[in-house]
């Protein structure tokens, strides 16, 4: 009832609920993350049964921590950002419940539907083409309130998280129904229209601009608005976010063969993705400079606000892994890196430290503000999710590193007779210690997740009420 | 690629390389006016300062640039220009196979002087034919050729197609097929049971001769297994008696090989390998069933 009266500008409704539920499917998805680490060392642990096998449970992983709780995160905090950077309240009506009640129900089906093994089998696209559709209509249904809020702004310009969440929105759309066009033989069947070498460049247009879209420009979204907010100083330098941004999105486009390098893709197109990829470096960091030199002048307060830590560590990871893959996307790099556990470590430094820790220095920046709380339950509890944060992420990229060097040595590796030194099973005796630290850095992870679970509990049900007196001046800024 | 595609490639890539140099070079601002000034909009508190590019960040967007182009002068990117380089990937894949094969033939010609059997008491040959078995062998038939389900144990002295110098090295270079085909139809559902019940006891050498399957197996097993299911190597089919068995022994697996027939590939290796590394590898498998390296089941 309070709510209606002091802040009638804005509609949390929907924020609350995709926020919380990113705490939820992030758990899930981790957990799930875990299990299969855990395979990998224990094979037994797939209990013989095809419903929990490591083959199903990987992709249930990827969806789950890339769509569930990233899609939550990215839904909840641009509906958040996008009204009070306007100062406009949600458009859309009812297609704004619909966007939450359907998306959750996309997760669900994937959570039904891939351990029954029922598969597209492209990459991160995994789900069947009834899904599929509902995705699509979903995801307009999130355009229309997303653009229709822009569209009612009460300011000139449009602030530059929203050019991010908004490149994130069209360009995901685009991609979504161009890769995901198929034939349907059954309800739970159909097949690419797409064949060979052209399905593979698709896939990987797809997969890559999944990680460039959704993975990196919605995420900065998110970083411009809570960087600058949780900091309280302005944003380092506007024509620096022209500039990455329009290069951003034009050249990450771009960079999808580099999945493809030493396969039967022309080498033309492997070359282009190659150059491309490169140049992409310098737009990435721009964001990653944006961010931390936003915090010049106010470093201090780092030692204080484990929130605004989540948050710098958080680009410090995007910009380690930001490097690292344009260096990877190098041919001669990429011979030795492809297929092995490196390409799995970069993408869990983007997706534990950078996806992952700028999600929840988010998080615990909405919950108090969106349920009307002074602050967080416990601030030493974030101090702690932080460090359980830092140090699993650490230990995953670090084993997988170590994994992923040995693994591309060893397979390289030939006697002067001219045969193979090693078989395949020996580089999977070598990556067994890998294994084990990694399975630890991600429980480690995954147990800050639930620190964070029970403190946005403790907070939401025995948090102080914020001060009546603080209300009205959050409504007038 | 058709000239419209090729010019496609090149003029969108100029077009966003173009694009991207003016969006840097248009922004860069040298020196700000005043420090820290703003731009003057504020987003729910929010402000953003106009501060200039950083110039080492501006330099190194400038050296990816510059890099791309001189990378895509040297290399195929453009459409159908192929690079000044010439560079292909199947060129650079050609050349490190040949190079390799280059290095390592002395080494194999060697041994196209021993025969067989001499070859195959040779320790250092053997240590090379080890590694040959393991990279191109070892997937089907076991790192020790002890063999699985479907693919024969190589070190049991039992032969599918013969264990002589030139039968071993004519199934490496040219492959095997063997084709059981599927009786089920034919026996009927009693006449399976019993025909199972017959070879079941053949390799137990307790056959009795009133099994009402023993004149069936006369007319449709006798042609390639022999009247007294000894096998013939000429066709590659499976010796009966000597209770080894490809597709499992009991009497389950061999009702499904009946009922069913089996099918078995040995993939040709003669243009995978080089003569002389087939010798070799001859040599090795020779030696597997030698009286020292014989697997005890």
């Amino acid at each position: 009832m309070d709510s209606q009266t002091q802040q009638p500008l804005y509609d949390y409704r929907a924020v609350k609920m995709f926020t919380v539920m990113a705490v939820v499917w992030g758990i899930v998805g981790m957990s799930v993350g875990v299990l299969i680490a855990a395979q990998l060392i224990w094979p037994v642990l797939n209990f013989d049964t095809p419903w929990l096998s490591f083959g199903r449970l990987r992709p249930l992983h990827t969806n789950a921590v890339i769509f569930a709780f990233g899609g939550c995160a990215l839904m909840g905090s641009s509906f958040y950002v996008v009204q009070r950077t306007c100062q406009a309240r949600l458009a859309g009506g009812p297609l704004i419940p619909f966007v939450f009640w359907g998306w959750q129900l996309v997760i669900v089906l994937a959570a039904i539907t891939l351990p029954m093994g029922y598969t597209s089998t492209k990459e991160y696209a995994e789900l069947e083409w009834p899904i599929d559709i509902l995705i699509t209509l979903v995801w307009v249904a999130y355009a229309i309130v997303f653009f229709g809020t822009i569209m009612k702004r009460r300011m000139s310009h449009i602030y530059v998280a929203n050019w991010f969440y908004g490149a994130f929105i069209i360009t995901v759309a685009v991609l979504h129904i161009v890769n995901s066009l198929a034939v349907p033989v059954s309800l739970t069947k159909s097949y690419s229209i797409y064949s060979g070498a052209v399905d593979a460049m698709v896939q990987w247009w797809y997969g890559h601009n999944a990680v460039g879209f959704y993975l990196t420009a919605g995420f900065l979204g998110m970083m411009y608005y809570f960087v600058p907010k949780q900091a309280g100083r302005p944003v380092y330098s506007y024509r620096l976010s022209i500039v990455h941004f329009w290069a951003l999105v034009s050249v990450y486009i771009w960079a999808g063969p580099h999945h493809l390098h030493y396969t039967a893709l022309p080498d033309w197109a492997q070359s282009l993705g190659m150059v491309m990829s490169l140049i992409l470096l310098a737009p990435s960091w721009g964001g990653m400079i944006n961010g931390m030199m936003t915090l010049s002048g106010a470093w201090h307060k780092l030692r204080t606000d484990p929130i605004l830590r989540f948050l710098v560590v958080s680009l410090s990871f995007y910009g380690m892994s930001t490097f690292e893959g344009p260096m990877m996307a190098i041919k001669t790099v990429n011979s030795l890196s492809h297929y092995t556990d490196w390409t799995i470590g970069h993408v869990h430094s983007g997706a534990l430290g950078w996806v992952a820790m700028i999600s929840i220095g988010t998080i615990y920046h909405l919950i108090p503000v969106l349920f009307e709380k002074e602050k967080m339950h416990s601030i030493p509890a974030i101090n702690l999710h932080f460090w359980l944060s830092t140090i699993g992420t650490v230990l995953y990229i670090a084993s997988m590193w170590v994994n992923g060097i040995v693994q591309g040595l060893m397979w390289r590796a030939y006697n002067s007779d001219g045969s193979l030194t090693y078989s395949f099973a020996e580089s999977v005796v070598a990556s067994h210690p890998g294994y084990i630290v990694r399975f630890i850095g991600g429980s480690i992870f995954l147990f800050g997740m639930l620190v964070m679970a029970w403190n946005v509990w403790q907070t939401i049900r025995n948090g102080e009420e914020l001060a009546a007196a603080s209300s009205p001046a959050e409504v007038a800024a | 690629m058709s000239s419209f595609w090729s010019m496609w490639i090149v003029v969108l890539t100029t077009i966003s390389i173009v694009l991207i140099t003016w969006l840097l070079f248009s922004n860069r601002k040298i020196k700000s006016t005043k420090a820290n000034q703003t731009t003057g909009h504020v987003y729910d508190g929010i402000e953003e300062y106009d501060n200039p590019l950083p110039s080492w960040w501006f330099k190194m967007f400038v050296a990816s640039i510059v890099f791309a182009i001189g990378y895509l002068i040297a290399y195929p990117g453009m459409g159908n220009f192929p690079g000044l380089l010439n560079w292909t990937s199947v060129g650079k894949w050609e050349n490190e196979v040949q190079q390799a094969e280059q290095a390592t033939e002395s080494l194999y010609q060697d041994f196209m002087n021993k025969d067989i059997p001499a070859l195959a008491q040779d320790k250092k040959a053997m240590r090379l034919g080890k590694r040959i078995f393991a990279n191109n062998c070892a997937i089907c038939h076991g790192v020790n050729a002890e063999g699985s389900y479907g693919f024969p144990n190589l070190s049991d002295h039992d032969w599918l197609y013969g264990g002589s110098p030139e039968q071993i090295r004519t199934s490496i270079t040219n492959g095997r097929s063997g084709s059981m085909p599927a009786w089920g139809s034919m026996l009927g559902h009693d006449g399976l049971a019993a025909m199972t019940d017959y070879v079941v006891n053949l390799s137990k050498a307790t056959t009795a001769d009133d099994n009402p399957a023993a004149k069936q197996f006369a007319m449709m097993c006798s042609a390639c297994h022999g009247a007294d299911g000894s096998g013939n190597q000429m066709m590659g089919a499976a010796n009966l008696r000597d209770n080894i068995w490809l597709y499992g022994g009991d009497a389950g697996r061999i009702k499904q090989s009946i009922a069913k027939g089996r099918n078995g590939q040995m993939p040709a290796h003669h243009d995978k390998l080089s003569e002389e590394k087939i010798y070799l590898l001859t040599a090795y498998v020779y030696q597997l069933s030698s009286a020292e390296n014989t697997n005890k089941p």
